[in-house]
């Protein structure tokens, strides 16, 4: 009975996946010298079904290697050795290690085995010199008695293979523990009418002649126990050498049916040398597949069953009502019918979302090991608050954030926090904080990382803004301002470039990031307080709520979040700068009028802008009006992609389709402000020098 | 239903063995085109559209295919012919074109759909090169099917936009 494995490559993978997750989380909780003997089990059996896993599916390299991290686990357990830093750090390691070859297993590449015979290595060692003391007598023992011979028998029950277990597997792994004789009894095989291949009716007898003690063949036939008879006896006393040993068994073995187990001899798990220069410089990054499928609480499911059979009923309500000649009071339960269609509706798109929300925990949880690592290698002491880790957000919205928040929170250890002695000297607590917090605002989520650090060096960000002509030196700015330029591309106040953050690359990128998705960063900062950077995203991609306009006669969409007002403009206040460019003063502001019909090229006659409509946006902290012919209802739209079938259109972001079946486009601001640019040179000089001029006032 | 599914697919392959391809015809400007039947997905009257801002005279705009947006082609106005009015006798063939990066589903309006034609593919004559009008580049071959010329065309460049 073959059975095609690969089918459960990708459960194994994520149960993997997972399994390291909670080793890094438990490994960081361990405290050495008051380690919780329940954590360290935790961290043992996720490493044992990884072990096992990988064994099944014949990833050798991963089961080997988890080996002797579980080595090293188990006598922690056991408690014959003390847990250090020392040992975290390794094992903290191994987790990435393995996690590097299961990426590159699963997206079927040859791993990367130099980091993990090295990290092996230091495994051995580590086990190796604690040992001493006890192994000594061990071996002392183990070299004046030779090998023992174990005498096994093993008796499947019959139902062995509807548990999914494989003798052949568990003969092979005897078959590695040393020199391996085999005896198969068929006795209890019945006539071929009768026999059914899936059940067991075959039992062995083994006779194992291995250095290895009693627990490590229990450990093979563990998962057994249940399902078999097992005996595992040390027979014929102790021996020196093969010659005596194999007269022992010849005299104990019975001549019928003798099946020398071919692997036996030749199987020895051979330790692959470390190369010396494993210490891996050139390490190839191994992309993990982008992950396609997703974890539903079963709560979240069973909401939309019951949902689904309501429609169900609903649906068979109004058929039945279409069956029956209409009178007036069909006319009013076929409304009723209707408006709990709509009702049903409503629920069922609601839950459909909530099955792609997950709670932020998800991102979250990969700090503290990053923090962890940037403190040591910084020397800081830093302290990870997590606020709010529930705060439920869409999948794909969660993957594309973690990588900016990733960004900040390096910048915050890097930058933000002082040294000790920088701490100490400032009279703070020496130990520095980190804060991520996360809640829901409005439609929003918003993601705040704060430190209590030194905050913005305002005035080095003002000189380099300066230096790097971002800025003119008279230019008058706030400090908010002058902050917010750190995320103008190419910028970097750091003098020294670190690995950690200081590249120049980054805030712009984060920015860039967080704006792809629809959402918006800023910071604030007090010196010698801390920073906080604040991030506001949409709950959801697939959504947004938007302000129908009308334009020539066209519908288009503005997303609602990017509005500030709406107003009718008042003629005395608009002037007429450079060539085509309109102005409406607003209050202390100088807004720029982009007439849409113009921007999209539509055939659209507006004489004179009085008492015209403008729908003023604002993105980038640029403010912009534009010019529509109506102001038409808000509602929530479904985005669709116009890449799928056609390309990018500037100006457009995507497109829905409305009630009635139309579709309409839904407008990207930051992209028509590009495409006003273009068209009309000069436009956006303008829009900072007035902004500029205000500053002024 | 089977039986009858897997009769068509033989009858399909034992026709593309002989290199044989069907091919739905239609008409523009009194001349006769066609595309391959595999590449069609439906075909649609003309319906209302959404006009794309800033793109060429050729893309007419998006539909709303059961929740799929979809580009709408002019292949007159792609073919460098005439504009004409679009009416009720106006047709949308729906087609699915396979592209490097993918495949994508457009439409394009025509003036009427003709027929369907078994053509061999050795019977299709290369377009003669003397004209260098960029409408030629669009057309694969040319087979006679009677007394009538018709122009195939080749989906991959005309809709690579």
């Amino acid at each position: 009975m073959s059975i095609d494995l690969s089918q459960f490559f990708e459960v194994f993978f994520e149960e993997s996946f997972e399994g390291l997750d909670t080793m890094e989380a438990e490994l960081l909780n361990l405290v050495p010298g008051e380690e919780d003997l329940e954590t360290i089990n935790t961290i043992f059996r996720a490493a044992h079904s990884i072990k096992g896993g990988s064994g099944t599916f014949g990833f050798t390299s991963v089961a080997d290697f988890t080996h002797v991290l579980e080595t090293l686990l188990d006598q922690i357990r056991q408690g014959e050795r003390e847990l250090s830093t020392e040992h975290v750090n390794l094992l903290l390691k191994a987790v990435d290690c393995l996690r590097g070859l299961l990426a590159a297993l699963q997206s079927e590449q040859e791993p990367d085995l130099n980091e993990a015979n090295a990290l092996r290595l230091q495994f051995e060692q580590v086990l190796e010199i604690n040992n001493d003391a006890e192994a000594s007598v061990q071996l002392a023992g183990a070299k004046d008695t030779g090998s023992n011979t174990y005498q096994i028998d093993f008796k499947p029950h019959q139902h062995l293979f509807k548990t999914g277990n494989e003798p052949l597997f568990m003969i092979s792994e005897l078959a590695e523990l040393g020199e391996l004789e085999t005896h198969v009894f068929y006795d209890e095989v019945p006539d071929i009418t009768e026999l059914s291949s899936d059940e067991c009716f075959l039992h062995w007898r083994f006779f194992l002649n291995t250095a290895k003690d009693k627990k490590a063949i229990n450990e093979i036939f563990e998962w057994v126990e249940d399902d078999a008879d097992i005996s595992i006896e040390l027979c014929g006393g102790l021996f020196t050498n093969d010659s005596q040993n194999n007269d022992v068994k010849h005299s104990v073995v019975s001549d019928e049916c003798t099946l020398k187990n071919e692997e036996s001899s030749t199987t020895q798990p051979a330790a692959t040398p470390a190369k010396p220069k494993a210490q891996s410089n050139d390490k190839k990054p191994v992309t993990t597949p982008e992950s396609t499928s997703i974890r539903v609480g079963i709560d979240k499911v069973d909401s939309l069953i019951n949902m689904v059979g309501e429609l169900v009923i609903t649906q068979a309500m109004l058929n039945q009502l279409s069956e029956q000649e209409i009178t007036p009071a069909t006319i009013t339960s076929l409304q009723e019918g209707l408006a709990q269609l709509a009702h049903n509706t409503r629920d069922l798109q609601e839950n459909v979302m909530r099955i792609r929300m997950l709670p932020i925990n998800f991102v979250f949880s990969r700090f503290p090991r990053l923090v962890r690592d940037i403190a040591q290698k910084l020397n800081k002491q830093v302290e990870l608050k997590l606020i709010g880790e529930q705060t439920e957000l869409d999948k794909t919205v969660m993957e594309k954030i973690s990588d900016p928040m990733v960004h900040l929170v390096r910048n915050s250890l890097d930058h933000g926090l002082e040294t000790v002695e920088q701490r100490v000297a400032a009279g703070k607590d020496p130990v520095g904080t980190v804060t991520l917090n996360a809640f829901h605002q409005g439609g929003n989520i918003v993601i705040e990382i704060m430190d209590d650090g030194q905050g913005l060096n305002t005035k080095k960000i003002r000189e380099k803004a300066i230096a790097n002509e971002l800025i003119t030196a008279d230019s008058i700015l706030s400090d908010d301002e002058v902050n917010e330029l750190i995320f103008m591309p190419g910028f970097s106040t750091m003098d020294e470039v670190s690995d950690l953050s200081g590249r120049g690359v980054g805030m712009d990128v984060v920015k860039r990031n967080i704006q792809s998705l629809n959402g918006s960063v800023e910071v604030t900062s007090a010196p010698g307080v801390g920073s906080t950077f604040t991030i506001r995203l949409p709950l959801t991609l697939a959504i947004l709520d938007g302000q129908l306009v009308k334009v020539a006669k066209h519908t288009y969409i503005i997303p609602l979040i990017s509005i500030v007002e709406s107003l009718q403009i008042d003629i005395t206040k608009v002037s007429r700068v450079g060539k085509n460019l309109d102005v409406l003063r607003l209050r202390d502001e100088y807004i720029p009028i982009l007439r849409l019909y113009d921007i999209f090229n539509h055939q659209n006659a507006i004489e004179s802008l009085d008492k015209t409509l403008l729908v003023v946006v604002e993105t980038d902290n640029q403010k912009v009006g534009l010019l529509v012919d109506d102001l038409l209802s808000q509602q929530q739209v479904v985005i669709k992609s116009l890449e799928a079938n056609y390309h990018k259109v500037d100006g457009v972001s995507g497109a829905t389709i409305l009630g009635d079946g139309r579709v309409s486009l839904i407008v990207d601001i930051s992209g028509l402000i590009k495409l006003s640019g273009l068209k009309k040179p000069g436009s956006q000089e303008l829009i900072i020098d007035q902004h500029i001029a205000v500053e002024a006032q | 239903m089977n039986a009858e599914k897997s009769e068509l697919n033989n009858a399909l392959s034992l026709q593309q063995e002989q290199g044989i391809k069907q091919f739905l015809t239609f008409i523009m400007a009194d001349e006769e085109y066609g595309v391959d039947i595999l590449t069609v997905q439906e075909i649609r009257s003309w319906e209302e559209i959404t006009e794309l801002p800033n793109s060429p005279d050729f893309v007419k705009g998006v539909i709303n295919l059961r929740g799929t947006i979809v580009p709408i082609i002019d292949l007159r106005l792609r073919f460098g012919l005439s504009s004409a009015e679009y009416g009720s006798l106006t047709v949308v063939i729906v087609v699915k074109i396979e592209f490097e990066q993918g495949s994508k589903i457009m439409g394009i309006a025509v003036d009427a759909v003709s027929d369907v034609y078994s053509i061999a593919e050795q019977d299709a004559k290369a377009v003669p090169s003397l004209s260098e009008s960029n409408s030629c580049e669009y057309v694969a071959g040319l087979v006679n099917v009677g007394e009538k010329m018709i122009a195939l065309i080749d989906l991959q460049k005309t809709m690579n936009i």
